[in-house]
């Protein structure tokens, strides 16, 4: 049931994408030398659109993630190149103050883990009204009726009598509600949802998932879904882009990546996954382990893991190409990083 | 809540009537306090005899000690070797001794909860270090010393202050004492402070108060400083029995006849009712500040609830 992707451009910039990435770079400074965490990353996001970003933990997708909301630790976090534009403008350009103003306000994110990211000593209608205080200059009183209002609308049940108790009093799927309330409080027009489904109880993920996707749409949001979860992205997203050691391996919308992936690392993902009519058979597994980002391996990151590498994939490094059919007719919104992208996706 | 202190009150009966034994044996143990009023000569039999009829000093310890129990319980806390009541000297000596222990917290509390948090979030920094550092020192560096230099160097070179502080000990004169009584204390307050400020800064809930758009500002005192202040809330409600009893050396270099300069003189003069009197009331004051401060641990973090 996936959804085609919907090109829509914002009403102030004909053109101009909500969001974009181009070409970025970040390093981490560590005892064992520079580690590259993001390696010339570039995407975009429109509004109604659903990106998964999709990767093993040390991919880069968080720091990503973390670059764009300007809450990367600095140091030992350094950002060495590109670009993050939002509505054409140059994030890193921007004042700490400018910055200030667009996050949480326009760019909102929803962590991992609600119950380390909500504030253990402070009421969650305390958190939520925050928000409108701060941003919005709301009182105490209005904020609180914000609150409630917000708790209804993640169908937190009994809002009203629930606006005063603390994150610890509430479940596992009640706090990511609240995070997601949090996210949404001032209607941004991009929220990064980081892992939000990792840590709840699988009858309790697709809940969750399936609220963020509805008030997307409501809001017309942009979503940067950041995940390791294919089976989450599945069902949401527009299109994908596959992250392997900092950088971008695969863009595809997300019916055409399940279809015929162009790249050995997502085909491996897809075929990792467990299928009930292939049930008995021997589960796929990538084989190895994701190289360490301060001696990524030279040509192809993937080449040691990877079952088609060549002599090219070790010394070249192959970089992001326009997918064709057969023909030679290019499929829109697909690249690959691949030297033998055509083996992979026709082959 | 209101079953919890009443529980917590009961509590206190077994520590009580545990410490005032402890106290009365050990005074008990200290020797002849007769024998140690007349000094080197030899005391007059018949006087002796007299005093200690007039103290129960000739009867056995057990019951000594009920009948100083029975008494405390009426308000009456018996009557020093010279004659005065111990209440008297108390509430000379508490007073003063309480002035000086507040001077002392509120220099700790605001000037060690400011640095451990310009501290821990300045780490690495020149700041961060010299506070450190100074920290060391004062830690290694014995009151006494402290004290005497301070004294010598503003009450006598500088003349700022009157280097003996009078009998009614205003909350002015108790200012350098204070802050000499205070800081040790000061020193540890700022190293909690700065490793608590310093673990919560990383903490996820603190990267969500800054993805939110806070300011810089509302982080720090909003989110920060109210989850770092925890351990140093457990740390104060010790201190404050310390502070009250601990005094002896700072009162002794400003000649503070506070509680516990009257300690002092009762030990050396093994004057057991003042000794025992003074220590059961810091008993009192003791676990009644630890109580204070585990309700007000419940305040500060709602994750604990009692019952």
């Amino acid at each position: 049931m996936s959804i085609e992707p919907v090109e829509i451009t914002p009403a102030d910039a004909p053109g101009v994408p909500l969001l974009e990435v181009r070409d970025l770079h970040v390093e981490f400074h560590t005892r064992e030398g520079a580690a590259h965490a993001v390696n010339g990353v570039s995407y975009t996001v429109d509004a109604g659109e659903t990106l998964a970003v999709l990767g093993e933990s040390g991919s880069g997708k968080s720091v990503t993630a973390q670059t764009i909301m300007g809450i990367l630790d600095m140091p030992p976090g350094r950002i060495t190149g590109g670009e993050i534009l939002f509505r054409g403008q140059d994030m890193l350009k921007m004042s700490e103050a400018q910055r200030r103003k667009i996050r949480g306000n326009q760019i909102a994110m929803i962590f991992q883990d609600a119950l380390s990211s909500l504030n253990p000593v402070l009421s969650v209608g305390f958190q939520l009204g925050e928000m409108f205080r701060v941003h919005r200059g709301a009182s105490r009183k209005e904020a609180k009726a914000k609150a409630i209002e917000l708790m209804d609308r993640v169908r937190i049940p009994a809002a009203k009598e629930r606006v005063n108790d603390y994150p610890h009093q509430f479940s596992g799927g009640m706090r990511q509600r609240i995070m997601i309330a949090m996210a949404l409080a001032l209607e941004p027009d991009v929220i990064i949802a980081d892992e939000p489904t990792t840590a709840l109880d699988v009858t309790v993920q697709a809940q969750v998932m399936d609220l963020l996707a509805e008030l997307q749409r409501e809001h017309n949001m942009g979503l940067i879904l950041i995940t390791h979860d294919l089976g989450v992205v599945a069902d949401v997203a527009d299109k994908i882009a596959v992250m392997y050691a900092g950088r971008i391996v695969e863009n595809a919308p997300v019916h055409e990546l399940y279809k015929r992936p162009a790249h050995p690392y997502a085909k491996g993902l897809l075929e990792s996954i467990p299928r009930l009519d292939l049930k008995g058979q021997e589960l796929y597994a990538i084989s190895g382990l994701p190289p360490s980002l301060t001696a990524v391996p030279s040509g192809c990151a993937f080449n040691p893991r990877c079952p088609l590498a060549t002599d090219q994939c070790r010394t070249e490094v192959p970089p992001l190409v326009q997918v064709t059919e057969q023909d030679g007719t290019p499929i829109t919104g697909r690249s690959s990083a691949c030297h033998l992208w055509k083996e992979t996706i026709h082959g | 809540m209101g079953r919890y202190v009443v529980r917590r009150l009961l509590q206190m009966i077994p520590v009580f009537i545990g410490a005032t034994f402890l106290i009365f044996v050990m005074v008990y143990a200290l020797g002849d306090p007769v024998a140690a009023l007349f000094g080197d000569r030899a005391p007059d039999p018949a006087t002796a005899r007299q005093l200690r009829a007039e103290f129960n000093l000739d009867k056995p310890v057990w019951q000594q000690y009920l009948l100083y129990m029975g008494n405390i319980f009426t308000g009456d806390f018996g009557t020093a070797f010279n004659g005065e009541p111990v209440t008297d000297l108390m509430g000379r000596a508490f007073p003063i001794s309480f002035r000086l222990m507040l001077t002392a917290l509120v220099i700790e509390l605001v000037l060690g909860i400011l640095l451990g948090v310009i501290t821990g979030l300045r780490r690495g920094r020149a700041f961060d270090t010299s506070i450190l550092m100074a920290t060391l020192v004062v830690i290694a560096i014995p009151t006494f010393v402290l004290g005497t230099t301070a004294q010598f160097l503003f009450g006598v070179q500088l003349g700022w202050i009157n280097p003996a502080v009078s009998p009614e000990g205003r909350f002015s004169e108790l200012l350098l004492p204070g802050i000499i009584l205070a800081l040790v204390s000061l020193a540890y307050v700022t190293r909690l402070t700065r490793t608590s400020v310093a673990e919560n800064t990383r903490a996820d809930y603190i990267r969500t108060a800054v993805a939110k758009g806070l300011p810089r500002r509302r982080v720090t005192v909003r989110h920060l400083l109210r989850n770092s202040l925890i351990p140093v809330v457990t740390y104060l409600g010790a201190d404050i029995g310390t502070l009250m009893a601990g005094a002896i050396v700072t009162e002794r270099i400003f000649n503070i006849q506070g509680v516990g300069f009257q300690l002092y003189q009762g030990i050396l003069r093994q004057n057991s009712p003042t000794v025992v009197g003074f220590v059961v009331v810091l008993v009192l004051i003791f676990l009644l500040a630890n109580l204070l401060v585990d309700l007000l641990y419940a305040v500060l973090d709602p994750r604990i609830r009692y019952v």
